[in-house]
């Protein structure tokens, strides 16, 4: 099996602890790794809180931060040694959906333009007609009908109707992998399921491998095969999404599944959860970085003497050892 | 227009949110009695009817969610209330009763002093309706100060630092978030200075804008929490306005919803997300993913229309999986009946035989 991209015990992390201690470090990624094959397209499920370091390892696997420590690798090879061309290719091989189906657009061109722009620069098309039924058959792929779309401005368009013509963007270079970061956060309700019904219908149809970062863990037990859930920058449950959300083990992950609101009144939350604690830098943190906010953390959770880590607890469910350990 | 016997109507909808929100303190007291209300946008290509003859109440306590998709008219309808709607747009029609005066003919000095002491609005805070210039502690003291009578003294500084404070303190925030400019706040913690602001002047009924639309799960429910916590606190109403169907059910106590400009379907959370009536209700309610079983993810086809060219019938007819002849002409007759007690349903949907 050709491994397409891989991070290798990457972390990544801001600022610095300063000469005089006064600084600030912020741990965005600590130690994660993660691999996306070519040959098995899945789609592959990020989810955390704002905060949790999701976007970093999105920047980090569009290749747009280098990693502090640890290796990237597209193809095998580490991603700081390509050659020009190599990373030509890679751009064209991965290709991001971003949350805000507003900004991503400028509001002075057609979104003609959106579409335009990726067969000019990487000379798709050899005719006018053949660029012309390109983007026709992408946006039929994701479900839009050419002339409702063709020939209009961004404000003219739905936000579902403008993310989706960001999905048919990708789908126009033949990517190996899109990366969607928060793709319908900020779409109505009814009108999320069909655009990830159309990214899931790349995944199967096209065989296109997908990066799902979200916080949304409903859409995310649909649409996807497997599942990281991170916290501070830490990976604290991972596996199969079958495995993991029918029997979540990490404290942060069931509260995270508690936090959901149910579309049933007879199914409400229970008690409030306690805040994150943003006034703790991520490097006075000793033990597990989620001690604050558990319910029921033992001292050695608080101090550090429990190991950390993740362990397999059943086939493809992987969970950090501090949460099974403390009882 | 539905004529039931409005008293019984009252008694039965109080139990019904006994039932499931068993502490909740529901007076008979009626904090807003809107009827008939409209607004419309005035442009070029004709008139935009927003917001169609709106009628809704709300007790003292009460929950109450808007639902419905972006053009709605579910922020008109709440920004109508509130009377900030902005030209071409313009209250056509209607009234606004709050605790027994109405609103749409104060004149606009009194609507000001209004705003805020009576009814506040909590806008989303994460986003952008905070002062990136000002400090915490100046934009929550500036509605405070605002609102003082002539003949009230000014509050030493002393006291307004108090008040900031234990307003911080109810939403769940810090004293030293006073000092703060807003870049240097999370979203949720922006959400929660949106909510200390709402609540300075105990007012008697919130209305919430999408409080939570751009923020994750967990901070999604303790924002919610607290809002309702306050909510309680003040013995004040709230109106709740958002699209997301999970939150509804997990808040409110009656829901009401919107498409194209009109309301469809109203009642109590319960009997509504148990036995939704209009076709809409009941694909909104199916589109949510579920953790409990996968299948496929169905949206709801098709687009809202433009509300300046509505199609002949009934307006979600074009989107209906099931119309009849009836429905598309628009021979069936339209308007809100009483299905059950509290819930009222478009006729449309209830005389099509398909439901």
């Amino acid at each position: 099996m050709s491994k397409f991209l891989e991070l290798d015990h990457v972390t990544k992390t801001f600022g610095s602890s300063g000469i005089l201690g006064q600084g600030s470090l912020t741990v965005a990624v600590d130690d994660v790794s993660l691999s996306i094959d070519a040959d098995k397209p899945d789609i592959i499920t990020v989810v955390g809180e704002s905060g949790s370091g999701k976007t970093t390892l999105a920047r980090l696997l569009l290749g747009s931060h280098t990693p502090t420590s640890g290796i990237v690798r597209y193809n095998g090879k580490d991603f700081s040694k390509l050659t020009k061309r190599e990373k030509r290719n890679f751009r064209r091989e991965i290709q991001p959906i971003f949350q805000d189906p507003f900004e991503s657009y400028n509001p002075f061109y057609k979104v003609d333009h959106v579409l335009d722009a990726p067969i000019k620069n990487f000379r798709l098309a050899s005719s006018e007609a053949n660029k012309k039924r390109m983007i026709e058959d992408a946006l039929e792929m994701v479900g839009l009908l050419p002339e409702e779309t063709l020939g209009r401005f961004p404000h003219q368009l739905s936000g579902g109707q403008r993310q989706r013509i960001m999905v048919a963007r990708a789908l126009l270079l033949k990517p190996k992998v899109i990366l969607a970061d928060e793709p319908v956060s900020m779409v109505d309700a009814s009108l999320r399921a069909t655009i990830l019904d159309s990214i899931r219908r790349l995944n199967k149809e096209l065989g296109i491998s997908v990066v799902y970062i979200t916080h949304d863990l409903t859409t995310a037990y649909q649409i996807s095969d497997s599942i990281m859930v991170m916290y501070r920058g830490t990976v604290v449950e991972s596996g199969s999404v079958d495995a993991v959300i029918p029997n979540p083990q990490h404290t942060y992950t069931k509260l995270l599944i508690e936090s959901i609101p149910q579309p049933d009144p007879r199914d409400r939350w229970g008690a409030e959860p306690p805040q994150q604690n943003w006034d703790i830098q991520d490097d006075e943190l000793t033990g597990c970085k989620f001690s604050d906010r558990c319910p029921t953390p033992t001292e050695e959770c608080k101090n550090g003497t429990i190991d950390m880590g993740l362990i397999e607890v059943a086939p493809n469910h992987f969970v950090d050892q501090c949460c099974l350990k403390c009882g | 227009m539905v004529k039931s016997t409005i008293e019984e109507t009252r008694v039965s909808n109080e139990q019904a949110i006994k039932t499931y929100r068993p502490d909740a303190r529901i007076s008979d007291i009626d904090a807003l009695i809107v009827k008939d209300f409209s607004v419309y946008y005035e442009t070029e290509a004709g008139t935009v009817k927003a917001c169609d003859n709106v009628s809704l109440t709300l007790k003292q306590g009460e929950r109450f969610a808007l639902v419905g998709e972006s053009g709605s008219g579910k922020t008109t309808l709440a920004m109508g209330l509130m009377r900030l709607t902005r030209p071409p747009g313009h209250i056509a029609k209607g009234s606004v009763k709050l605790n027994g005066r109405d609103v749409t003919k104060l004149s606009d000095d009194e609507m000001r002093k209004t705003r805020l002491s009576e009814l506040a609005l909590v806008p989303q805070g994460a986003m952008n309706s905070l002062n990136p210039v000002m400090r915490i502690e100046q934009q929550i003291m500036d509605g405070i100060i605002d609102h003082l009578d002539e003949r009230d003294s000014r509050p030493s500084a002393q006291e307004l630092d108090e008040i900031v404070k234990d307003l911080l303190n109810r939403v769940g925030l810090r004293p030293q978030v006073a000092r703060l400019y807003p870049h240097e706040l999370s979203g949720g913690m922006k959400q929660r200075v949106a909510m200390a602001i709402g609540i300075s002047l105990k007012p008697n009924l919130i209305i919430a804008d999408e409080p939570t639309s751009a923020l994750d799960v967990v901070v999604q429910r303790q924002i919610m929490q607290t809002l309702g916590r306050l909510q309680e606190g003040l013995d004040a109403s709230i109106m709740l306005v958002g699209h997301d169907m999970g939150l509804v059910a997990q808040f409110a106590d009656t829901i009401g919803v919107m498409y194209a400009g009109r309301m469809v379907e109203v009642g109590p959370v319960y009997e509504v997300f148990s036995n939704p009536k209009h076709t809409y209700t009941q694909l909104l309610i199916q589109s949510l993913p579920s953790l409990k079983e996968k299948k496929e993810l169905v949206g709801i086809p098709g687009l809202p229309p433009k509300l300046i060219d509505l199609p002949p019938g009934c307006v979600f007819s074009p989107r209906c999986p099931k119309p009849t002849e009836e429905c598309k002409k628009g021979k069936i007759e339209m308007g809100l009946i009483e299905v059950s007690p509290g819930h009222l349903v478009d006729k449309c949907c209830v005389n099509c035989g398909q439901n």
